[in-house]
């Protein structure tokens, strides 16, 4: 009795214990030096007598069997000895019965039956038997289990089986088993009885105590399993349902679960997989509480390893319908168990899947009946909430993804999208990006709009807004990466035929157009780009046939475009979806389309008119204008002149004077094209740059009444660049004379000032006027050209 | 000194011995004086001969009216001290009264005697076999010498050996039920058995079988009762839950037990008894008697 035993109490009696063993020990071994027989069992059995303390824990209790473990072995080498003395083992094994106390006795027992069964007198299984049922006596759980385990211990080299040295006449191997499955229900008896020793308020550490000796109970299916005689008959008539048996009749988790675990990872596969049924029959007799899930699991694991293992073993699987059996048997599991938490049944459906896949990869309606199952399960229950349950359905979910490597089974699977539907908004989020990156991991390709649709269908979490879901809960952060995989998704979408593309791109325009405001920004450009990509491919088919009724055509395909970006710039998203129509004139003017581009580029400006009202945007924009109109080509006179003229027009309209300056001469290249049918009109390219001089002109002035100093002299520079420029192409209008204006002017503007000089400016037109130099010492055409320039 | 001690002491030394005194079992018994002694082993039916020698001390006569040998079976009661029943008393004349100068031989011999009775030490009587010799004096006192032997009578497996198997219980808090293999044992005998438990309610610590001896002597009202427990053999360590059977096998050699004596000479009885015991948490003891006879087997 210890009601609460501190660990140093415990401690102080583990030393007595192990002293008082070392004490008789110390006399044993005086006597076994003097061959004296009778002192040897009379200080053995006192030695042992230590073993019977009840107040150490099994932890501790350990610790001093272990010794007295390591003299009984001691005493046994000593026995064998004087068995060759002459000695009869049969008289020595009467002789240790003499001891008044059972434990010692037993221990001693045990120890001369090992010298028995190895002097071979007597048959090994009458030894055997009787040492198992002798050991009855010990009815404490602790004691008794650390007797059986020795008594497990010594024997398990003697057992008579097949081809041991102990086989005795028949079939003694039987006997052997017998054994053991006696000496194993014995133990768990035990082991099971522990718990209901002692208060209950000290269940919780008994429990603790428990696991610590359950191994001791485990070793014996250990032992059974090594045993050769057992073949499959044997396991499968007279093993399995005896462990089982006993398994299922202590009616105790803790051991339930163990022991079960332990026939799963000590038997062989194959024989799993003989007797799947009667191993998966036991399950639903567990009890309630008893962690069935991962017992299946291991099942599972370790049978779809086993499959995997060889090729050769697939058709037996095949033959014992083993997918058949563990479906069945988890269903059973399931309905027995309503108890069962929804992540439980959930992580059961996981592991069978996982079965499914690795052992019928082939087979793709197991693992659709399989999601279904898990529908049915779930069907008629609200969302679920369990974090755990989701962690599981994601685990279902990605599992066929992860294995396939190729979302397009996935998408062959009718209840999966079911089972999205009951997760929550968040984890259908997660899911939908476990199979986009699943998808750009593998690079698999999504090639047709039936496959892009029920894709979509998968992952709206992210592409639209779902009912009741507050947008402010999300992470600003979140929500990009999200929709960014969505927008690397999309060009994940592809065919190589043309109109097959054209339908992804239109279904995709259909999901994505359902976004809203805050993912169109993100998806659109994505999809804009897939679409030009198409244009582009289409474009260099462009000569091979024009036929009228393909659908598939730059310009219909521009109209598609165009409507997308309408949506967009509705959003408004003004300044993107600006971009993207630069973007599309330009692919229209590759494309030869020139009332498209036109179209294209007065949306531009229509967008730059009415939604660009910030000055620094607007800046930006009229440069990308200037820049995207530069390139075309496409364009006659009449609609060129327009456009150009809308571009200085806005350019010099920006608000700020250096802005406008620097659009202005950006417009002069407008009139100035390096290419082979290019535009070159010099005139008003000088126009242009005079303008900006002008314009540079009154805000140097600006500058000086407002802030009494010089405004920037790098406008003057950065003309004259410019100047340069046009002067090296070629333009007749810009005259040495023009430059050497220039040149002059702003030098004595950096003269003349009083303010302190910005010094970026001044490298910058030192530089120029290096590169003048430069330019005039290389000598060449180019030399003479500058040769007028004086510096 | 020396010659006053010696006019006390016997002018003569008898030795007393057996004719096959070599050859001849021995069996220890334990002396007055508590130390064991060896002694010649004798059963029933036996011929007990010998030689009984008196040799004077040197230069000193023996007169005499007579030597005898007796044979004696004694029962001694303890609280009856000093008071012996013999139950045997067979004599042998040795000499005519005269005087012996020298060392004297007697041949003598009892054939076929009676001892019905084992020789037996008990707590309260004892029995022992004696053979007395006699010088009888004239006015001085007789010179007499014992030679104590031992019996010990052997018999035949009985024919009718039941086992011995019972239930027993307290109502709603212990049933059990046991069995031991025989009613009979010999003294080399094992006995098995087993309990079994059906039903168990109390905390049982442990259980134990002991062997009891109870030797009753005198009758009626002086009737007295000695139990020892000789041996106390654990069976089973820890608490047992119903169903659960726990075998017995105990070795008797190791105890020194006697067989079971019934009414020797109306004097006193010797039992045995096997006296399950089973202890509970709170040092409680359970407990069931049952007698087992004992008896010798012919080796």
């Amino acid at each position: 009795m210890l009601p609460d035993a501190g660990g140093e109490d415990e401690d102080k009696w583990l030393a007595e214990g192990i002293a008082g063993l070392q004490h008789n020990a110390f006399y044993m071994h005086r006597a076994l030096d003097s061959n004296n027989l009778r002192d040897a069992l009379k200080y053995s059995a006192q030695m042992l007598s230590e073993l019977r303390t009840s107040r150490l824990s099994p932890h501790k209790y350990y610790e001093l069997y272990m010794r007295g473990f390591d003299e009984l072995r001691k005493l046994e080498m000593f026995f064998k000895e004087e068995t060759r003395r002459g000695c009869s083992v049969i008289d020595l094994y009467e002789l240790v019965q003499h001891a008044g106390n059972i434990l010692p006795r037993l221990y001693l027992l045990c120890t001369v039956g090992s010298v028995c069964i190895k002097s071979k007198e007597v048959p090994a299984k009458d030894i055997l038997k009787d040492l198992v049922e002798m050991c009855r006596g010990i009815q404490h759980p602790v004691r008794g289990l650390f007797l059986r385990s020795y008594l497990c211990q010594i024997s398990r080299d003697k057992l008579p089986d097949i081809g041991s040295e102990y086989e005795g006449d028949g079939d003694s191997f039987i006997d052997a088993v017998e054994f053991v499955l006696q000496n194993f229900t014995e133990m768990n008896k035990l082991w099971v009885r522990m718990q209901h020793q002692g208060p209950i308020r000290e269940k919780e550490r008994r429990d603790k105590e428990r696991r610590e000796l359950r191994d001791l109970v485990g070793k014996n299916l250990h032992v059974l399993s090594q045993i050769d005689g057992i073949d499959l008959d044997m396991y499968k008539d007279t093993v399995l349902p005896r462990v089982l048996e006993q398994v299922v009749n202590c009616k105790d988790e803790l051991a339930q679960h163990y022991l079960m675990d332990c026939i799963i990872q000590v038997f062989p596969d194959e024989y799993h997989l003989q007797t799947l049924e009667t191993l998966l029959g036991a399950c639903p007799q567990l009890q309630p509480t008893v962690d069935i899930m991962t017992v299946l699991s291991q099942l599972m694991d370790r049978l779809s390893n086993y499959a995997t293992s060889s090729t050769e073993i697939l058709p037996e699987f095949l033959q014992v319908e083993a997918f058949a059996k563990l479906s069945n048997a988890i269903g059973k599991v399931i309905d027995s168990q309503p108890e069962m938490p929804i992540f439980g049944a959930i992580t059961l459906y996981v592991s069978l899947l996982t079965f499914t896949l690795r052992v019928h990869p082939d087979r793709l309606d197991y693992v659709d009946q399989v999601l279904g199952a898990c529908v049915k399960k779930l069907s008629g229950k609200p969302k679920i909430e369990d974090n755990r349950a989701t962690k599981q359905i994601v685990a279902l979910l990605s599992a066929p993804v992860e294995k396939y490597n190729d979302i397009d089974t996935a998408l062959k699977l009718t209840n999966y999208p079911r089972i999205m539907d009951h997760l929550d908004n968040g984890t259908k989020k997660v899911m939908a990006v476990v199979i986009i990156q699943s998808i750009m991991k593998n690079n698999t390709y999504i090639s047709t709009a039936e496959k892009v649709e029920a894709l979509f269908e998968l992952i709206k979490g992210l592409i639209k807004d779902m009912d009741g879901t507050q947008d402010d809960e999300l992470d600003e952060e979140d929500f990009k990466e999200e929709q960014n995989s969505v927008a690397r998704l999309i060009h994940m979408l592809y065919n190589d035929d043309p109109d097959e593309m054209l339908e992804i791109i239109q279904t995709v325009r259909k999901h994505i157009l359902l976004g809203g405001p805050k993912r169109l920004s993100l998806t659109v450009p994505p999809l804009i780009f897939s679409a030009l990509k198409l244009v582009r491919r289409l474009q260099v088919h462009e000569g091979d046939e024009v036929t009228e009724d393909v659908p598939a055509t730059p310009k219909k395909i521009f109209q598609i475009l165009n409507q997308i970006i309408e949506a967009l710039s509705s959003v408004p998203s003004s300044e993107l979806s600006l971009r993207l129509y630069l973007q599309c004139a330009e692919a229209a003017n590759d494309c030869d389309l020139e009332p498209v581009a036109y179209e294209f580029l007065t949306q531009a400006f229509i967008l730059y008119e009415e939604e660009v009202a910030d000055s620094k945007a607007q800046v930006t924009a009229i440069h990308l204008i200037i820049g995207t109109l530069q390139r075309m080509t496409v364009f006659g006179v009449e609609n060129r002149d327009t456009l150009t003229h809308k571009a200085t027009g806005y350019s010099a309209k920006l608000l700020k004077k250096p802005d406008q300056c620097r659009a202005v001469y950006a417009c002069s290249h407008l009139f100035w094209v390096e290419s082979q049918d290019g535009i070159k009109d010099g005139e008003r390219v000088l126009l242009c740059l005079k303008r900006a001089l002008r314009i540079a002109n009154a805000a140097q002035q600006m500058a000086n009444v407002t802030r009494g100093s010089s405004g920037p002299v790098t406008l003057f520079v950065e003309i004259l660049n410019k100047y340069l420029h046009f002067f090296e192409k070629g333009n007749p209008q810009i005259t040495s004379s023009a430059i050497q204006g220039l040149i002059e002017l702003i030098m004595t503007e950096m003269q003349s000032d009083s303010s302190p000089s910005d010094p970026s400016t001044d490298a910058f037109f030192s530089s120029t006027i290096r590169y003048i130099q430069f330019q005039k010492q290389k000598g060449g055409a180019m030399g003479e050209k500058y040769e007028p320039i004086k510096i | 000194m020396n010659y006053i001690i010696g006019a006390f002491k016997p002018p003569c030394i008898i030795k007393i011995i057996f004719s096959d005194s070599k050859t001849r079992k021995q069996a220890s018994i334990k002396k007055e004086n508590g130390q064991t002694t060896m002694v010649p082993l004798f059963q029933s039916q036996e011929t007990i001969s010998g030689e009984v020698s008196i040799e004077p001390f040197h230069g000193k006569k023996v007169e005499h009216i007579g030597v005898k040998v007796e044979l004696l079976g004694q029962i001694e009661l303890y609280f009856d001290r000093g008071n012996f029943y013999d139950f045997t008393s067979l004599v042998r004349e040795l000499d005519v009264p005269g005087e012996i100068y020298e060392r004297k031989a007697y041949p003598f011999e009892f054939s076929t005697v009676e001892m019905p009775y084992e020789s037996y030490n008990g707590v309260n009587v004892r029995l022992r076999y004696i053979l007395k010799v006699t010088v009888s004096r004239n006015y001085v006192s007789n010179i007499v010498e014992y030679q104590e032997f031992c019996v010990r009578n052997y018999s035949t497996p009985p024919t009718i050996n039941n086992s011995i198997k019972m239930e027993v219980g307290i109502e709603d808090c212990l049933h059990i039920e046991f069995e031991y293999n025989k009613s009979k044992y010999h003294l080399k005998d094992v006995i098995i058995g087993k309990i079994y438990f059906l039903l168990v309610r109390i905390k049982i610590k442990n259980m134990e079988l002991e062997i009891r001896r109870r030797e009753s002597t005198g009758s009626g009202p002086n009737t007295y009762v000695e139990t020892e427990t000789l041996a106390k053999f654990e069976l089973m360590d820890g608490a047992p839950v119903r169903g659960e059977s726990i075998p017995i096998r105990l070795f008797l050699s190791p105890y020194e037990l006697t067989p079971t004596y019934r009414n020797i000479n109306n004097k006193y009885s010797v039992k045995y008894f096997l006296n399950l015991v089973l202890v509970d948490e709170e040092d409680r003891r359970y407990f069931k008697q049952q007698e087992i006879t004992v008896y010798r087997l012919l080796e």
